[in-house]
């Protein structure tokens, strides 16, 4: 992909949203051209497809786009009219109404001839691409993750992924007509190190105060490590973002443009529909989020196949309580953060159903403020500014008056 | 025992769990809790301990639990959770605690931090359970429960016991199964509420007393002769279904369940252990053989609507009721599926939104009554 512009070079940001739209270009070829095209939840090993050349699109990274350009609703309530209810997750919603053909110029993307659907994420990706296998008639191949109690991989869950992982690779050989090459999945396992550790460098850039960037920022950049990070242009991305971190360090620039007189952890995923809402209070106040839990999640690196195996066990809702804990604490301190602001994400059961305890802990043991808020990661329906607002603002002059106690700044 | 005494018996254990407990603790049995869904309690028994369902409770309010979990977890969860914060689960000697759907996962963890008396024991099953590496799986996790509950027990499980034990429990679930059937065929000799405290009190009981009076009772209902009852039958679906309040109604409008898809119920005793091989390993294919449930996989998609169409033709329902937990993605996510086949099959259905809570039936009367009425004149 090209970097030069009128012979200006390209900023990260416009690369790295090149590299995704690239992806759905991919999948739009590959469908024109009669190749079959996979969906895939967002921590299905992406190695095997890459592998095997196959085009994919990642219907979480869609759902995201369609709610942050105001389509989460729409598509909700057309996936409820076919009888899903509303407590189910809106990424659901979303692609269950865009897999039934409802009408979406929001985030288009070929329809699906196969699914990859890893439980990492959620047990609700099992019954999502269960009923859009069913709606389109398509095979799932299904790579089964069970929830972990312990900190460490057992051997055992380590065995029983790697035959699933050689199964997939089976079932994806009959579908595609394509051949495994060991030599090409070499150099896609190359590629995908390579992105994750430029995107671990870039997110590092965090723990710089002031911040050259905002957490936020994090969010955007994170559809390229899920939709492409097995590709090079996305390592050779992330090294550019890395690089003006860097330089925007030296010049005591940032992407957050206003003051930094706080810092805080988001935790969870935010409200897309209504980012510019999320934002206000926080720039009224000065607080730059510089700490969000994406990038331990999705900037794994591994050696060899069974670490490979531990790197797709270890997703935010796969692990136990005391490694979530223990990714976001470790963030909070390396980045400096003075305050936690809590999504209590109601499409996502898993994440939000840790979060009471993890708030006492993160209290305890980082002995930072925590305020929680009650949202939705693409439903605007389950939002309430008022209620975002004052809280945010609980969370401001709590941080404000530890602040004054500590002598100011 | 006549009938009508046997049904009593398991009414009284039904609704009296914590009597139940300090029975068997009084005999210096230990008990284990089983939490939903697919504990192998062939393991627990075999162990000399008392496998004791926990499926949240018609009596509890969530309270304490509130500390751990927001509004919209399901309350069969949220009081499990209660019940180990509240005391309730005191006597256990420790608990088995599964994460087959996203509420179970962090009720795991909630769990275990919350109540750090009660011995925990965790329990991952695969969803790709079928093929020979799952089934190895759930060997490895099995054995992994295997060993706590010796711990536990203070002596090994040999597989003599285990053995013992799969008979036991095969026993019971045939047992329960032609109860399903013969309750189905007899809504004058059974109602809605006796046919819940029948199968609910199983969780309750050691299995083989269970049994033994369940095949008296089966017994004496197919000695009943033909049923002249001129009522309803219809199908249950969903998660439990042992609100004595709802199935009043159903009783009230003369309906009858003559077959159910429910995890607290037929879910739960649909396949036997296999008793031909390794044991543990049999408990294993027996996990690999379920199906048609909303919490697990489907490898082969459609089965599990195609199943419950048949299985609602072939037990002459005229209509479906499904119960549909409150905050239960998984069955909300069956639901359009199950909903298509049903419809097309020309067979009616009505969802109702239950949880433990419930205490207002207002609005479940009322479409009872409607769904009642509409099956009366077709």
């Amino acid at each position: 992909m090209s970097q030069q512009m009128n012979g200006e070079k390209k900023p990260a940001k416009e690369v790295l949203r090149g590299v995704v739209e690239q992806v759905y270009q991919n999948a739009w070829d590959a469908k024109k051209r009669g190749e079959p095209i996979g969906w895939s939840s967002s921590k299905f090993p992406a190695e095997i497809a890459e592998t095997l050349g196959l085009a994919v699109c990642y219907p979480e990274n869609q759902a995201a786009a369609i709610a942050a350009k105001h389509g989460g609703q729409r598509m909700c309530e057309h996936a409820e009219n076919l009888g899903y209810a509303n407590d189910i997750c809106g990424y659901a919603r979303i692609s269950l109404a865009y897999a039934a053909e409802a009408e979406c110029e929001e985030r288009p993307m070929p329809q699906p001839d196969f699914l990859l659907c890893c439980n990492n994420i959620c047990n609700c990706m099992t019954k999502w691409y269960e009923n859009i296998a069913r709606m389109r008639n398509i095979p799932l191949i299904m790579i089964d993750v069970p929830y972990n109690n312990e900190v460490e991989v057992s051997d055992d869950t380590v065995t029983y992924m790697r035959e699933q992982f050689h199964d997939a690779i089976k079932q994806l050989e009959a579908i595609s007509g394509r051949t495994w090459d060991e030599k090409r999945f070499e150099e896609v396992c190359s590629n995908a190190n390579r992105a994750a550790k430029a995107w671990l460098k870039a997110c590092s850039y965090c723990q710089y105060t002031p911040s050259p960037l905002s957490g936020f920022d994090l969010f955007n950049h994170m559809a390229d490590i899920v939709t492409a990070r097995c590709k090079p242009e996305t390592a050779l991305a992330f090294e550019q973002l890395a690089d003006e971190f860097e330089e925007a360090v030296k010049n005591g620039t940032s992407t957050w443009k206003y003051k930094e007189e706080h810092r805080i952890m988001f935790e969870g995923i935010p409200c897309w529909p209504v980012l510019k809402t999320l934002f206000t209070p926080l720039k009224e106040h000065g607080i730059n989020t510089t700490a969000v839990v994406y990038a331990p999640a999705f900037g794994f690196v591994y050696n060899n196949l069974d670490e490979l195996m531990k790197a797709y066990c270890k997703a935010p809702n796969s692990v136990c309580l005391e490694t979530g804990v223990e990714w976001r604490e470790t963030i909070c301190r390396e980045n400096n953060v003075n305050g936690v602001l809590v999504h209590y994400n109601r499409s996502c059961k898993p994440w939000s159903g840790y979060m009471p305890e993890m708030e006492r802990r993160f209290r305890t043991d980082l002995g930072v403020p925590v305020v929680g808020f009650d949202g939705d990661q693409a439903d605007p329906r389950n939002f309430s500014e008022a209620q975002y607002i004052t809280r945010v603002e609980g969370l401001y002059e709590v941080m404000e008056a530890n602040k004054q106690q500590e002598g100011g700044v | 025992m006549n009938m009508e005494m046997i049904l009593k018996h398991f009414e009284a254990a039904a609704i009296n769990p914590k009597g139940q407990l300090k029975e068997y603790i009084g005999k210096g049995k230990k008990a284990i809790g089983c939490f939903p869904y697919y504990v192998p309690e062939e393991l627990v028994h075999a162990a000399g301990m008392v496998p004791f369902g926990v499926w949240g409770s018609n009596h509890k309010t969530i309270e304490a639990a509130k500390e751990y979990f927001a509004s919209f977890y399901c309350s069969l969860a949220q009081l499990n959770l209660e019940m180990g914060l509240d005391g309730t689960l005191d006597d256990l000697s420790g608990v088995i605690v599964t994460t087959l759907c996203d509420t179970l996962r962090p009720l795991s963890q909630n769990f275990r931090v919350a109540v750090p008396k009660i011995p925990f024991m965790f329990l991952a099953h695969p969803q790709n359970r079928r093929k020979e590496y799952g089934i190895q799986y759930t060997i490895s996790q099995y054995v992994k429960i295997k060993e706590k509950l010796e711990e536990i027990a203070g002596h090994p499980i040999t597989d003599a016991d285990l053995k013992a034990s799969i008979k036991v429990y095969n026993q019971s679930r045939k047992a329960r199964r032609e109860f399903v059937k013969l309750a189905g065929e007899h809504p004058e000799l059974v109602t809605p509420i006796q046919r819940s405290a029948v199968l609910k009190s199983a969780c309750f009981m050691l299995k083989e007393e269970h049994t033994q009076l369940l095949e008296q009772l089966n017994e004496l209902l197919r000695q009943a002769g033909p049923s002249q009852w001129a009522g309803i039958r219809i199908m249950t679906s969903g998660i439990v279904a042992d609100s004595p309040g709802l199935l009043n109604i159903l009783e009230e409008n003369h309906m009858a369940i003559a077959a159910d898809d429910v995890a607290h119920e037929s879910r739960s005793f649909r396949v036997d252990v296999p008793e031909d091989t390794d044991p543990v390993r049999a408990l294993a294919r027996q996990f690999g053989a379920q199906d048609h449930d909303t919490i697990l996989y489907d490898p082969e998609i459609n089965k599990r609507p195609e199943y419950l169409v048949k299985l609602a033709k072939d037990s002459g329902v005229q209509g479906v009721i499904i119960l549909m937990m409150q905050f239960c993605d998984p069955e909300e996510m069956e639901y359009p599926s199950l909903k298509k086949a049903l419809s097309e099959a020309g067979i009616p259905h009505i969802v109702i939104g239950v949880d433990h809570q419930m205490k207002d039936f207002g609005q479940a009367r009322t479409q009872i009554q409607a769904f009642a009425d509409i099956l009366a004149t077709m």
